[in-house]
């Protein structure tokens, strides 16, 4: 569905991938996990075509992404669907109109199918009350659900969250993490998720991609990764302050730091 | 972005404007599908041109005032009173109508598509368009941009004849210059082509301001920080830039 092939990318000469290999496979929820920093926002912005990367193949429902023209890569992502972080919604127009927009551009439905379609939509991440309100008005929590219900109106194939679990409080990521588990199981969506919510994304990934340092170091079944003797997996598994990742950003030895705190 | 800061400042020029000329490619490329969504472009003209009715219509009112107050004082003094028609409107068609209202739209209308689409940018939601496969080229940027060249030419136009009839206001009504000369000078002084360098200096400020206030927008570092910048860059370039092309026009049309 989705196959990421020995990509390379670097932004500024900073490198973010080197060689990164990651295989989604269809009607599957696919978790990408990963420190912060790591570049899993930018791996999602790859399989969108909105960055090409620098050597290796992005391969989309079979197709090279970076070959194509940019209609067939709007093409392309019209059976696509993502979710963003802040949920993205366009703050100029109310609720209804967020989940219709998808449906207005591409679509030629008359005004009663569209609305039937997008209450819909609504039903299903449970804020059919909420069409007419606008997105200032709504929850973290609330604003996330929009932007699902508009992430799915157009029955898109695949499904990407960026961060769905990001700032949401326990009951809100509840119901997040039972949508996508329900919208994969429903209507078969095939899905991507980035985050680094380890607990949340084990209960409901059928694979899991590690990425630190610009490749996977560790694929396999959450269970898997669980039981992995890998030091860089067991650290971010557990949480662990201690490790092949450190917490400390790279700093001159602390001590003589301080001690020679006076010399400017 | 940061490939220009490692270079002098003329270098950064040079990119910046080579930034902005493609930009405006691309702009003009998608005003093809913008035109398929005119309630986009009406929107834009209300919130460009409709809301900045007032601050036009009140400067020019009393841009008109100072013209007849002034030129009457002045041409009392030789006599010529009778000449003010002809003073006030030569001075708001030409000048005074073009480039104040430029300025004021970069204040007023510029700033705000400047941070909307900044915002826009900073919360994701042209990313988003963007992977629902809607060009926000023509759904944002073409729309405000045209919306922006429409209101311009029509705001002149307003602040034209609310200036003339403040002049009047003060010559005619307070001072005491005579009606009918005061209409009739105007009349037979100002010719078509006075009228023209008038349209054409408005148009050419709609394209520049709009263009400079959508394309810094587009680009601004999507923080809080980058979008104030942007906003302030906005006001400043087109300022600068409205004045300067007054002058190039100015001198184009004697």
């Amino acid at each position: 569905m989705v196959d990421v092939r020995d990509v390379h990318f670097a932004i500024d000469g900073r490198p973010i991938f080197a060689g990164l290999n990651v295989r989604v496979r269809r009607g599957l929820i696919t978790a990408v996990m990963g420190p912060s920093g790591t570049g899993k926002t930018t791996l999602l912005r790859l399989i969108t075509g909105q960055l090409a990367a620098d050597s290796g193949q992005v391969m989309v429902f079979g197709r090279d992404i970076d070959a194509l023209s940019s209609s067939q890569v709007y093409a392309i992502r019209r059976r696509m669907g993502m979710l963003f972080q802040n949920g993205a919604l366009l703050t100029d127009i109310s609720v209804f109109e967020n989940v219709a927009f998808p449906v207005r551009e591409h679509t030629d439905l008359p005004e009663s199918l569209i609305r039937k379609l997008v209450l819909t939509k609504l039903e299903a991440v449970g804020l059919r009350g909420a069409a007419e309100l606008m997105p200032a008005e709504l929850s973290g929590g609330m604003a996330r659900r929009v932007a699902l219900a508009r992430a799915i109106v157009m029955d898109p194939e695949v499904l990407l969250y960026d961060e769905p679990f990001v700032g949401l409080d326990p009951i809100s990521l509840g119901v997040i993490l039972r949508l996508i588990k329900h919208l994969n199981e429903v209507l078969g969506i095939t899905s991507i998720v980035v985050s680094h919510d380890v607990q949340e994304l084990a209960s409901i990934a059928d694979e899991t991609y590690l990425i630190s340092g610009g490749c996977v170091v560790a694929s396999g079944t959450p269970q898997e990764l669980a039981r992995s003797d890998s030091e860089t997996v067991h650290q971010f598994m557990t949480g662990s302050e201690d490790g092949p990742v450190r917490f400390h950003y790279p700093a001159p030895d602390y001590a003589s730091q301080l001690l020679g705190a006076d010399e400017g | 972005m940061s490939n220009g800061a490692r270079h002098g400042p003329v270098a950064e020029f040079v990119r910046k404007a080579g930034v902005m000329g493609i930009f405006f490619v691309r702009l003009l490329i998608a005003c093809g599908p913008a035109l398929a969504r005119p309630r986009l472009i009406v929107a834009q003209i209300f919130n460009a041109g409709g809301r900045s009715l007032i601050i036009i219509m009140l400067s020019g009112l009393f841009t008109g005032m100072v013209l007849g107050l002034l030129g009457q004082d002045v041409l009392q003094r030789f006599g010529a009173e009778t000449a003010l028609g002809i003073i006030a409107a030569l001075a708001l068609v030409k000048e005074l109508g073009p480039v104040l209202t430029a300025l004021l739209f970069a204040g007023r209308a510029g700033t705000s598509l400047c941070s909307e689409i900044g915002l826009m940018r900073a919360t994701e939601q042209l990313t988003a368009m963007e992977v629902m496969a809607v060009d926000p080229m023509s759904y944002v940027a073409a729309p405000r941009f045209i919306g922006g060249v429409i209101a311009m030419p029509l705001l002149v136009a307003i602040f034209d004849v609310i200036g003339l009839y403040g002049a009047q206001l003060m010559g005619v009504q307070f001072l005491g210059v005579d009606r009918g000369t005061f209409w009739s000078q105007m009349q037979s002084a100002v010719g078509m082509r006075d009228v023209t360098e008038g349209i054409v200096k408005s148009l050419v400020f709609g394209v520049v301001l709009s263009l400079i206030a959508v394309n810094e927008g587009y680009h601004s570092e999507p923080t809080a920080e980058g979008v104030g910048l942007a906003t302030t860059r906005t006001v400043v370039v087109s300022s600068v830039l409205t004045l300067f092309l007054d002058y190039v026009l100015t001198a184009v049309f004697l």
